[in-house]
């Protein structure tokens, strides 16, 4: 019969193994998010724009990224860009820039769908007083797209929360992998992954409540 | 020189021939209704004028600046060309201040101070100063037409445009608008306005164009066109709208 045993993880292990890998999942969130909401806005820009030469490129984009498995697109970005720049890029830094494309693409759907949610004359109201293209999308679409589709922006980071564990495909050093390490190093495996998918759990399920208390906000303001 | 000079303009949506060599013009400090048939092309025809909607042949002056031109710059036309919606379209994530200083900081470049200062003004003027800090969704529909009018104002615009103004609004909320309206018109602005409100265009209209299936029908001066249309169609259509 299995036994469990919580006593190895004191705060000292918890310091030790844990918090860096906690904050790189963390870092590795917020950098995503922040990066792919901006690329992705420029793609939902560009797919919404009239010409095919902005659209093509954009569209192919965020359906290839959207058909490919995210650990393969890590895999693969962290084996073949040190061949094509000549030096590793280390896992974490590869785990950064392949997140943030990759989200891009799901942020940019998002983006699109909160951009068609505005109306034409909302459009028409910022030309016709003779703002230029980048004002009335900067000033009057975009703030209330974005607004619009808080709740969704949100709920996809809550799911790329959840993906940084794939980071474990090339060896980054993130929440799993902090308790992975301590698990072996304790002998302590089915503790260690116990405490890690309750951990992911309280934090995914805190946040969707939040969001939740969010989307009913803004349908009261609306 | 007209205010507005519209000549032989003609507009296709794909195969669908919308506008029909319109010729018409709007000289400075006159009013003209246009009116007609829903599908007629009045709002198209309107946003030809400062260049929300791009047409084929023709041109169009305003002020003496060609819109159809590909070198005139117009956002810096339109700057200067008040427009109001039939929607009101103000910007519902902003303040009511700030829908009337945003285009004046941005575009006009002028300072947030000024801009606000301008902004109260003539929101005064429309009778809606205790608003200023509420949001576009707090104000009913008359308000909003009103705050849209005043945000127009707010650019010292040459001349205004109105695409059916009062279409959206309760009718108790209409005379509201309408009295603002009146007001400017009085004052001598050139306005452009697309509405059923005869009693406004007998009030204070120079004329009345008429448009049917995309082409301008009836251009008169407004004791012709409501004594006498010389046209059916626009003779049958003012029935229709007088007499309900
Ligand atoms: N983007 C578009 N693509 C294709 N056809 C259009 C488009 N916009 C308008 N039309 C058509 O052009 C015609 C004129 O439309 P417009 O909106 O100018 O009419 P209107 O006189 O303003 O009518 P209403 O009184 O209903 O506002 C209509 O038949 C309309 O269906
Ligand atoms: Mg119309």
């Amino acid at each position: 019969m299995l036994t469990l045993d919580f006593a190895f993880l004191t705060p000292a292990v918890i310091s030790g193994y844990i918090v860096k890998g906690f904050i790189f999942s963390l870092q590795l969130t917020l950098i995503a998010m922040l990066g792919g909401i901006i690329l992705g806005t420029l793609l939902a820009l560009m797919r919404l724009s009239s010409k095919p030469w902005l659209i093509l490129p954009a569209a192919g984009y965020v359906n290839t990224m959207r058909s490919v498995p995210l650990v393969m697109v890590i895999l693969w970005f962290f084996l073949l860009i040190p061949l094509v720049i000549g030096r590793p890029l280390g896992a974490e830094v590869s785990a950064i820039i392949t997140f943030t494309l990759f989200e891009a693409a799901y942020y940019s759907e998002i983006m699109r769908a909160g951009i068609q949610s505005i109306s034409r004359g909302q459009v028409a109201a910022g030309y016709a007083l003779g703002m230029s293209y980048r004002q009335t999308m900067g000033l009057i679409v975009l703030p209330q797209a974005f607004r619009n589709m808080l709740p969704v922006l949100l709920t996809q980071t809550i799911i790329l929360f959840q993906d940084t564990s794939l980071v474990y495909a090339i060896g980054a050093y993130d929440l799993l992998k902090g308790f992975e390490i301590a698990g072996k190093n304790f002998n302590r495996p089915v503790e260690t992954y116990l405490v890690a998918a309750v951990l992911y759990f309280v934090i995914s399920f805190s946040l969707s409540m939040l969001v939740k208390k969010l989307q009913q906000r803004i349908a009261i303001i609306r | 020189m007209p205010m507005i000079e519209m000549k032989n303009v003609s507009k296709w949506y794909g195969e669908f021939r919308v506008l029909t060599e319109c010729t018409t013009q709007v000289e400075k400090g006159e009013v003209i209704v246009v009116c007609g048939p829903s599908g007629s092309g009045k709002s198209t025809l309107i946003k030809c004028v400062n260049g929300l909607e791009l047409f084929q042949q023709g041109d169009i002056l305003v002020n003496g600046i060609s819109v159809g031109d590909t070198k005139t710059n117009l956002p810096k036309l339109r700057a200067r060309v008040g427009m109001v919606f039939q929607h009101f379209e103000l910007f519902p994530h902003m303040t009511i201040t700030e829908n009337l200083s945003i285009a004046q900081i941005k575009v006009l470049g002028r300072s947030k101070d000024e801009a606000t200062e301008r902004g109260l003004k003539l929101l005064e003027r429309v009778g809606l100063k205790e608003q200023a800090a509420k949001h576009p969704g707090q104000l009913s529909g008359g308000q909003q037409q009103r705050v849209a009018i005043a945000r127009a104002l707010s650019m010292d615009p040459i001349c205004m445009l109105f695409d059916e103004p009062t279409s959206a609004l309760d009718p108790e909320m209409i005379n509201e608008v309408l009295d603002v309206m009146v007001e400017l018109a009085q004052e001598g602005m050139t306005m452009m306005v697309v509405t059923h409100e005869m009693g406004f265009a007998h009030k204070v209209a120079h004329r009345v164009v008429f448009m049917d299936q995309g082409k301008i029908v009836e251009d008169d001066k407004k004791d012709a066109f409501f004594g006498s249309p010389r046209s059916e169609r626009a003779q049958q259509f003012l029935s229709k709208i007088l007499h309900h």
